[in-house]
């Protein structure tokens, strides 16, 4: 935060006061109370609003993993910079509930605001750490809008505080209120309003600073949207020309089902529930096959089924793109926890030699690029394509900018033209890519394929002499090695040489620059390394290691037996390199910048020479 | 969903133009099947019935899981697909959906329809995905050499019942109707003009029709349906002129009666398909959208995501 004083300018409305702000960059607000007090429709709102305000956001959530009730936060990190991460300690803490208060006032840092219901609270009174301020939020609700709806308004009314405190647009937010409560009817919208005003009338001022972001110095060229991570990935496929898509409810995954069942049938297209996960990839390989580049979606347990039929893609060589939104596991494990312990199932889970591509999205904008360029990849490489994405990820809201879908909308429709004579699907060519005839294609010479998950030759057809065998299997990894020649060289965030790397995947990518713009800025030489395509891995990474003194990989996931996590494994396992040490954790949280950089100043003790690799 | 198929040199194949086909045109791999085996006659009548009804190549597909009769489409000049064991129902509930212009059959035995695929066949039932689905039961697992199936009587000796199988057998009829097919059928490969009524039948509905073949495994369950066939002594009884196809409990009181039971149409109603239902989903969103373009769909989505 910036110490400046400034007087806050914007008349406020209600005949209030002018008050003065504190002029801020970025603020961390959480918001803790039960499932049901709609504190994420607070967060919700406030995302939107930043979004329409051009400031940066980004959400965190934990959702108890019962069917109805819990604990439950909502934490929203708003900045007029680029926001990379939700924030290790918070600003300023609203505690609902005793249990809110316990459990979550050691995440309000040094100095922060304690906003607590005065009602159903009662904080610490000896405590000088931070600044207690009780509010009636229960009372001043139910004096506002009436005894009846007391729990539901409780969500307004703070949405109110928070709008006066951070000098937040009223009218905007108002307007979308009105919009987002339009179907309930007008009693909700007066309920909604009366209570968003009594907490923005509620003379917060008196009892808390108050502040106002400065204004943003490079405004978005394109219109800023607000989505999670799932809307991305399903909108992505939209996008991609997707017209087919089957799968099974499982959390975190459910909600891109749920959108593409609702949308895919205004592009022509169908989504359907399976019966299982095998089923559901079942289903999407034969409308594949079909000639209709498909969509199947899981998260952990569910891609384990699939595999069987993943096995399938890749001997008939059949594009399919599979979600993977990752939890905590194994087995049931953490539902609604983030975890990244899907890589090693992704990259190699399977039966026999099953080389297929692997992409991981490093934040929700990413998510939509990714589905995107998954469905390029599967198309090109005629194979499958699996896209790890997080439960952080999924849940999470950002910030991005209005994609040009003038640019990226493509017709991937089926091309029936006549083939042949002498079709081969599975022609041995040295980028080793198989081409399919979808059914219905017109064959000169008469002789109509077969697609087969048994070993065949370039016709398709069955065939299992030891040297047409070695010659498929080497086809089939064969175009995987020419992808990566294609690939784009990956490249450091920070200088390309220096003492510390540190390397990432996912969802912790945003935390990870974050760690390296904090060490940087206390004099530290650590670059940062996203690792964006799994499988096959981009060329440039051998050398990116080679410039630095020590590798350290940032995983959400265990240390395993050896020391390292899955993508720390991988990493050695390709190049051979022993200064390469993992960063991890299985706590089922994202990762917090402070974590990242202690993690690096222990393994730093622990070895502070420079560790040099093997000749 | 073809609009038109073009040559390599751009010239308009028109598929009904072509000279007629016949039996030679249609066979593809010599069958790999033993002698005598069940499934040369069902594989025989299915290239009989497409010549009559002179379906091109292009219009079909033949799909299969894994077994001894799931072989069947290498031994078909057509589209055709070999699947995971079990899995075949729902690889062709994908290629029904998206392609109405295709005649889908699925072709499996008993292992792939009860055993391990007996979930997918249930719910590809319940939905009603327009396909057939042609059972060939020999009532044993003859590809992996004589093991207990789920439709082998208690006390059939096989290699992992030495002593006699002592599971419970699944009624097929009983099954599939409890299932929701649409169209189910019984017949015996040693009688090809039933099989050929059968098939034919089953082509014509219009939803998931299903026929159960008794198909011996003359390898590894000889004389396994001896008492349904006539040549050798048995009866085959036909479903009772009186039967009302409509009536689902008449249909499980058929299915209920002891081996061989009766052969024909046990049960056949209309039901919308899922294809006809995903289809009106289809118009009637696109009629509410204006049949706007998917960039103006999602430009308008994303206007809403500001």
């Amino acid at each position: 935060m910036i110490d400046e004083k400034v007087a806050n300018s914007s008349a406020a409305p209600g005949g209030q006061q002018p008050q003065h702000g504190r002029r801020i960059q970025d603020a961390v607000i959480r918001l803790a109370g039960n499932s049901q007090d709609g504190i994420q429709a607070i967060g919700g709102f406030l995302a939107r609003l930043a979004g329409r305000t051009d400031k940066d956001v980004m959400t965190y959530m934990t959702i108890p993993a019962t069917i109805s009730g819990g604990p439950s936060i909502y934490q929203v990190r708003l900045g007029t910079g680029e926001v990379l991460s939700a924030g290790d300690d918070v600003d300023v803490l609203v505690a609902f509930y005793q249990h809110s208060y316990n459990d979550h006032i050691s995440t309000l840092h040094d100095g922060g605001i304690l906003i607590y219901d005065s009602d159903n609270v009662q904080p610490d009174p000896n405590q000088k750490r931070y600044r207690s301020v009780g509010v009636p939020i229960t009372g001043q609700t139910v004096e506002a809008i009436g005894g009846t709806a007391r729990d539901k308004g409780k969500n307004m009314f703070v949405l109110g505080l928070l709008a006066r405190m951070y000098d937040l647009d009223v009218p905007k937010l108002e307007a979308m209120l009105q919009v987002y409560y339009k179907s309930k009817g007008e009693d909700v919208i007066r309920n909604v309003i009366g209570a968003f005003n009594a907490g923005y009338g509620y003379d917060i001022g008196k009892l808390a600073d108050t502040f106002e972001f400065v204004t943003p110095t490079n405004k978005a060229a394109r219109k800023q949207i607000v989505t999670d991570g799932n809307q991305a990935i399903a909108y992505g496929a939209l996008a991609a020309g997707i017209r087919f898509g089957a799968g099974y409810p499982i959390t975190p995954w459910s909600s891109v089902m749920e959108i593409l069942r609702a949308e895919l049938p205004k592009y022509g297209g169908m989504f359907v529930q399976a019966e299982d996960e095998l089923a559901a990839i079942a289903m999407a390989c034969g409308a594949s096959y079909s000639g209709y580049l498909s969509l199947t979606g899981t998260s952990g347990p569910g891609l384990s089924l699939k595999t069987e039929a993943l096995g399938w893609a890749v001997m008939a060589e059949m594009p399919i793109i599979i979600i993977d939104v990752q939890r905590g596991g194994p087995s049931t494990g953490l539902p609604t926890n983030v975890e990244q312990s899907d890589l090693n199932i992704a990259c190699f889970g399977g039966h026999g030699d099953s080389p297929r591509i692997v992409v991981a999205p490093s934040s929700v904008e990413d998510c939509f690029y990714t589905t995107l360029e998954a469905a390029k990849l599967a198309r090109e490489y005629s194979c499958p394509v699996i896209v790890l994405s997080d439960q952080a990820l999924a849940t999470r809201i950002e910030t991005w900018e209005l994609p040009d879908f003038s640019k990226l909308t493509q017709d991937i429709s089926p091309n029936f033209s006549a083939r042949g004579p002498n079709y081969k699907p599975y022609e041995n060519a040295a980028d080793g890519i198989a081409h399919h005839a979808p059914p219905g294609t017109p064959m000169v010479d008469g002789k109509y394929p077969v697609v087969t998950g048994l070993e065949h030759d370039e016709s398709g057809h069955p065939a299992s002499r030891p040297a047409n065998h070695v010659m498929m299997v080497a086809k089939r990894r064969r175009k995987l090695q020419v992808l990566t020649s294609r690939l784009p060289k990956a490249e450091t965030y920070g200088p390309p040489e220096g003492n510390v790397l540190l390397v990432g995947w996912g969802s912790s990518h945003g935390p990870i620059r974050e760690a390296v713009d904090k060490a940087r800025a206390a004099g530290e030489s650590v670059s940062a390394l996203n690792i964006r395509y799994l499988q096959p891995l981009q060329p440039g990474i051998g050398e990116i290691l080679d410039g630095f003194n020590h590798v350290f990989v940032a995983e959400i996931n265990d240390e395993g037996l050896y020391g390292y996590g899955q993508l720390a494994a991988l990493l050695r396992a390709r190049f051979c390199n022993d200064k390469i040490r993992g960063i991890n954790k299985t706590d089922g949280l994202p990762f917090k910048v402070r974590e990242i950089l202690n993690g690096m100043h222990e393994k730093l003790k622990q070895s502070p020479e420079p560790v040099l690799a093997r000749a | 969903m073809i609009a038109e198929a073009r040559n390599l040199d751009g010239k308009e194949i028109k598929l009904a133009d072509r000279p007629k086909f016949t039996k030679k045109d249609l066979v593809a791999d010599l069958p790999t099947w033993c002698p005598g085996c069940g499934d040369f006659s069902v594989l025989s009548i299915y290239f009989k019935m497409v010549e009559k009804l002179q379906i091109p190549h292009e219009k079909i597909t033949s799909i299969a899981g894994i077994g001894c009769s799931s072989r069947f489409p290498y031994f078909v000049n057509a589209y055709g697909v070999h699947f995971l064991h079990g899995r075949a129902a729902p690889f062709a509930t994908g290629v029904s959906l998206m392609r109405p212009d295709l005649h889908v059959f699925v072709f499996g035995g008993d292992g792939d329809a009860f055993s391990i695929g007996g979930n997918h066949l249930n719910h590809a039932g319940r939905k009603n995905v327009k396909m057939t689905y042609v059972i060939m039961d020999n009532s044993v697992y003859g590809l992996t050499k004589k093991q207990t199936s789920p439709t082998s009587p208690i006390g059939f000796k096989s290699k992992t019942d030495p002593t006699g199988a002592m599971d419970h057998p699944v009624n097929p009829m009983k099954q599939l109707i409890a299932s929701g097919a649409t169209f189910i059928a019984r017949t015996h490969s040693h009688l090809p003009n039933h099989v050929m009524e059968m098939m034919e039948k089953a082509m014509q509905h219009d939803g998931f029709s299903v026929i159960e073949c008794l198909s011996e495994c003359t390898e590894f369950y000889p004389g396994a349906f001896d008492a349904a066939n006539p040549r050798k002594g048995g009866a085959f009884t036909l479903v009772p002129v009186d039967h009302d196809v409509t009536d689902e409990v008449a249909a499980y009181k058929l299915a209920m009666e002891p081996f061989p039971g009766y052969f024909g149409v046990f049960y056949h109603v209309q039901r919308p398909t899922k294809n006809a239902l995903e289809g009106k989903l289809i118009a009637d969103a696109k009629a509410k959208a204006e049949n706007a373009s998917p960039m103006e769909l999602l430009q308008k989505t994303f206007a809403r995501l500001s």
